[in-house]
């Protein structure tokens, strides 16, 4: 029996008239690479934030495994291993990469508040870091501005912060995004090599990255799910190819 | 004397302050509502536009109202140049810059008008029309506040009207409430605003020369009353004209009351309530919860 | 044959990190320059005295709107509340002694700090903006009316002052004690925020200022963190206003006043926010301009600092210390700033 990690059970959140998530049963089991995908607007960058606590659900729970996190702050979700990455990059843009994992790493190992030591004497905060960023491929950038970076070595720093943090459960909002496509096989890279311990769940648009990637599809339409399956079930659903065709043929 | 009488002058003479509050912080709130610009130096478009009507009258001798217009209209036209030149190459920036550049733009303004004209007050001579006093039925009140609490509610519907009846009012509305959503929709958000900015300080500079008696009027006008413009806008709302409207009227008759029964506390009280307020509605007591 | 990659300690990132809180070559400079002062210009030593001061201010500023990136317009509060406590402790007679007399102002300035930073610290923005502006000026005005305890509007005068240690005494003509007296108390609290800017807690600053919401997002506790950093910088900032009312043996209303919050403000970002030494850069900068510049031609030098701020505000939002910057990375010195 895989061990159940995340889990939302008939989540919603509704924005005054706008119902963004409506009743989400959904369930990411450890070692789980996970894909939410579906048309613009349907909500998958809601149910993030529903599940990471920076929204709070009109009706329903999250559990993590098996506890109600519900009513926890997204401060404490962290703690108790659920990490995320943004859509657009929520980087610390004026100082070095190295810095910018240290900041994840001394929160996670309770170095942070300390005010008397200097932040380079925790050379154990320093190794760990430097090693996450060997393991993204990211060392020698270490020492430049986060702003002095192409976009797509920034998308992977987003995704450096997330890992200093040692998560159970990883939420990736649309990794590539915006990265160019000459630089997307480092995100590609960088995902494949993910722990195997880690449940992963990642909203993507790019379908080669879904199926090169997912054992699982969840497929979110307004708000609901519409389907979910094995990459092969859901690429073979007419129902899920009409919606977006759907979309292509509006669009 | 009847109790009331004394009561009544009270509050009209509040009234009539905060028909002048409300006349030159109503740009203010409507500039940090649309583009969240932190304009300190909005006092001074009020003081310039107030030297210019004064000015206008003792120095070339131009009646009340043209001078009126005339103020208006080139304080409106002064602001559009600003706005193009200099406030729009900071709407991204951070607040800290726009700060900062406000509070040396207003320090531009203060040396500027203290080199060319003088460190004097400048005195608002009334026509004689408006000098005297008026017969309200229960109480007799000065001609001029009486005038000048109809010409403020005359700019407040007239406000409200454009506002709530218009498309760019509703263009406004728009901005205000989410202002990326109303780009995706296609308002000119940029036209916008340098339109409610001129129309803004236009009425700041009108509320300048009006409010010349109340406030007086001396180089040191922006930064003596910013505080308080700050604070009628802040209370009513960001963007909201009728919450300044009764932001203003709650300031101003607060400040006179006070003045009378609480001389020594009056202006702590004021703070403190701003404090409370904000704390309690940071959004004021008419805006809208950021979403 | 590929050399071996060097060991992960030893790479130059983690070395520039482990090493970022070593003293720079040049730092005891500012120092020798001002004992160098004492000695050079003893007919000066009141401006030096005031610039000192004001330096300390600044650099407690730096702490909460530099590094924390909290905007505030009210900062003079804690200068004024730790001028006071001292002047109104001296003054009615209940304890004048000065270096229990600073711990006390800067005390009492913490407890302000903490305070209001509990309260106001949850908004941001324009809503954080006026609030610290009402904030001070509720205790201008409150000083105002308590002319009993703080002198009101005239402020406490000859506020007594005994000897330092009960043998240097503090002599108005001739500020030499007070000088040395400042400028230990600017070095030590100078050490105090060095340590603080250089250690986790002061990289958590910067993370706060540079992304609140990733802050958030990395499970910090970013509510406490501000807090904190307000509350410390609120007791700097009130030892500052305590050697100003020792220093100038007298205490008024200015020290709570728009004036002297919207000055402090203007000096740190002159000399460049964020980076330490731009308070004493900030300080020696306008206070030299305005020393000489100010006293002859009051107006030409508002016209002139009106138009320095829009240029800043425009073109240089580092100011002194970032145009040094960016000039030393156009000639090739390269280094990530902390």
């Amino acid at each position: 029996m895989t061990a159940r990690l995340l889990e939302t059970r008939g989540l919603s959140r509704n924005f005054g008239a706008l119902a963004a998530a409506r009743g989400i049963n959904f369930r990411l089991d450890a070692g789980a690479r996970h894909a939410l995908i579906g048309p613009n607007g349907a909500g998958k960058t809601t149910f993030i934030n529903l599940l990471t606590g920076v929204l709070h659900p009109t009706d329903g729970q999250v559990l993590l495994k098996g506890h109600d996190i519900t009513a926890i702050t997204e401060a404490e979700r962290v703690k108790l291993g659920i990490a995320r990455t943004f859509q657009i990059n929520r980087l610390f843009r004026g100082i070095s990469v190295l810095e910018n994992v240290y900041v994840a790493v001394a929160e996670r190992v309770g170095a942070a508040p300390s005010m008397v030591r200097p932040a380079g004497k925790r050379t154990d905060v320093i190794e760990e870091s430097m090693h996450l960023l060997e393991t993204l491929k990211l060392q020698d950038d270490a020492r430049h501005r986060v702003s002095e970076l192409p976009y797509g070595r920034q998308r992977l720093v987003e995704i450096a912060i997330a890992l200093g943090l040692k998560p159970e459960v990883l939420l990736l909002d649309e990794p590539a995004a915006g990265v160019p496509s000459a630089e997307s096989h480092i995100i590609l890279d960088a995902i494949g090599g993910l722990p195997a311990h880690i449940g992963v769940l990642i909203i993507e648009h790019d379908m080669d990255v879904v199926f090169r990637f997912a054992e699982r599809i969840t497929v979110l339409v307004s708000g609901a799910v519409f389907a979910e399956g094995t990459p092969k079930e859901i690429a073979a659903s007419p129902d899920v190819r009409a919606v977006y065709l759907g979309q292509a043929a509006h669009g | 004397m009847i109790f009331g009488t004394d009561v009544a002058g009270m509050v009209l003479g509040g009234v009539a302050a905060g028909m002048v509050l409300f006349i030159v912080s109503v740009g203010l709130s409507v500039t940090m509502g649309l583009m969240g610009f932190v304009n300190l130096a909005h006092g001074g478009f009020a003081m310039l536009g107030g030297y210019v009507i004064v000015g206008a009258m003792n120095g070339w001798g131009i009646d009340f109202v043209p001078a009126l217009a005339l103020g208006f209209v080139t304080i409106a036209a002064a602001s559009v140049v600003f706005e193009r030149l200099l406030y729009a190459r900071l709407y991204t920036a951070a607040e800290l810059d726009q700060v900062l550049f406000t509070v040396g733009l207003v320090f531009i303004m203060i040396a500027s008008v203290t080199l060319l004209v003088g460190p004097e007050n400048q005195q608002l001579v009334l026509p004689p029309m408006l000098r005297g006093q008026v017969d309200l039925g229960f109480t007799h009140y000065r001609t001029y506040s009486v005038v000048l609490i109809a010409v403020g509610i005359a700019i407040v519907v007239g406000l409200w009207l454009a506002i709530e009846r218009t498309r760019i009012g509703a263009q406004i509305r728009a901005t205000v409430d989410n202002r990326r959503m109303a780009e995706s929709l296609g308002i000119n958000v940029d036209r916008l605003f340098t339109v409610s900015f001129a129309f803004g300080s236009g009425l700041a500079a009108l509320g300048g020369g009006l409010g010349a008696e109340f406030l007086g009027l001396d180089p040191q006008y922006p930064l003596k009353y910013l505080v308080s413009f700050l604070i009628v806008v802040a209370v009513g709302g960001l963007g909201r004209v009728t919450g300044v409207f009764y932001a203003a009227l709650l300031i101003g008759v607060l400040d006179f009351v006070l003045k009378k029964y609480m001389p020594q506390g009056g202006t702590l009280f004021i703070f403190a309530f701003t404090i409370l307020l904000l704390l309690w509605r940071p959004q004021g007591l008419f805006g809208r919860k950021a979403t | 044959m590929i050399p071996p990659a060097p060991a992960l300690a030893e790479h130059p990132a983690a070395l520039a990190l482990a090493g970022r809180h070593r003293l720079r070559i040049w730092e005891p400079i500012p120092w020798a320059l001002a004992l160098a002062f004492y000695f050079a210009f003893p007919n000066y030593l009141g401006f030096g005295t005031e610039l000192l001061i004001t330096a300390l201010f600044a650099l407690s500023l730096d702490l909460a709107l530099g590094y924390a990136g909290i905007i505030t317009l009210g900062h003079a509060a804690f200068f004024g509340a730790g001028a006071y406590t001292v002047g109104m402790l001296a003054k009615h007679g209940i304890w004048n002694e000065p270096i229990t007399s600073l711990i006390a102002a800067g005390a009492t300035a913490a407890v302000v700090g903490l305070g209001s930073g509990l309260v106001l610290l949850r908004t941001q923005g324009l809503t954080l903006l006026m609030l610290t502006l009402c904030t001070m000026s509720l205790l201008e005005e409150a000083a105002n009316m308590g002319h009993e305890y703080t002198g009101g509007f005239d402020g406490l005068d000859s506020v007594p002052i005994p000897p330092l240690f009960g043998l240097f005494e503090f002599n108005p003509l001739y500020p030499k004690t007070q000088y040395l007296y400042v400028l230990a108390g600017l070095f030590l609290c100078f050490v105090f925020v060095r340590m603080l800017v250089y250690s986790p807690f002061g990289q958590s600053l910067t993370g706060i200022r540079e992304n609140t919401l990733r802050m958030h997002a990395v499970g910090a506790p970013v509510r406490a963190r501000l807090v904190t950093c307000y509350t410390l910088s609120a007791a700097v900032a009130g030892i500052a206003g305590g050697l100003w009312a020792q220093a100038n043996a007298y205490v008024n209303l200015t020290t709570l006043g728009l004036d002297r919050a919207a000055t402090v403000i203007i000096i740190l970002i002159l000399g460049g926010y964020g980076r330490l030494y731009g308070a004493f850069v900030g300080a020696v900068a306008y206070m030299g301009l305005s020393h000489f510049l100010a006293q002859l031609y009051p107006t030409a030098w508002q016209l002139g600092l009106g138009l320095l701020l829009v240029a800043i505000a425009l073109c240089a939002r580092n100011g002194i210390l970032g145009i040094g910057e960016s000039l030393l990375r156009r000639f090739g010195v390269t280094r990530a700033r902390s």
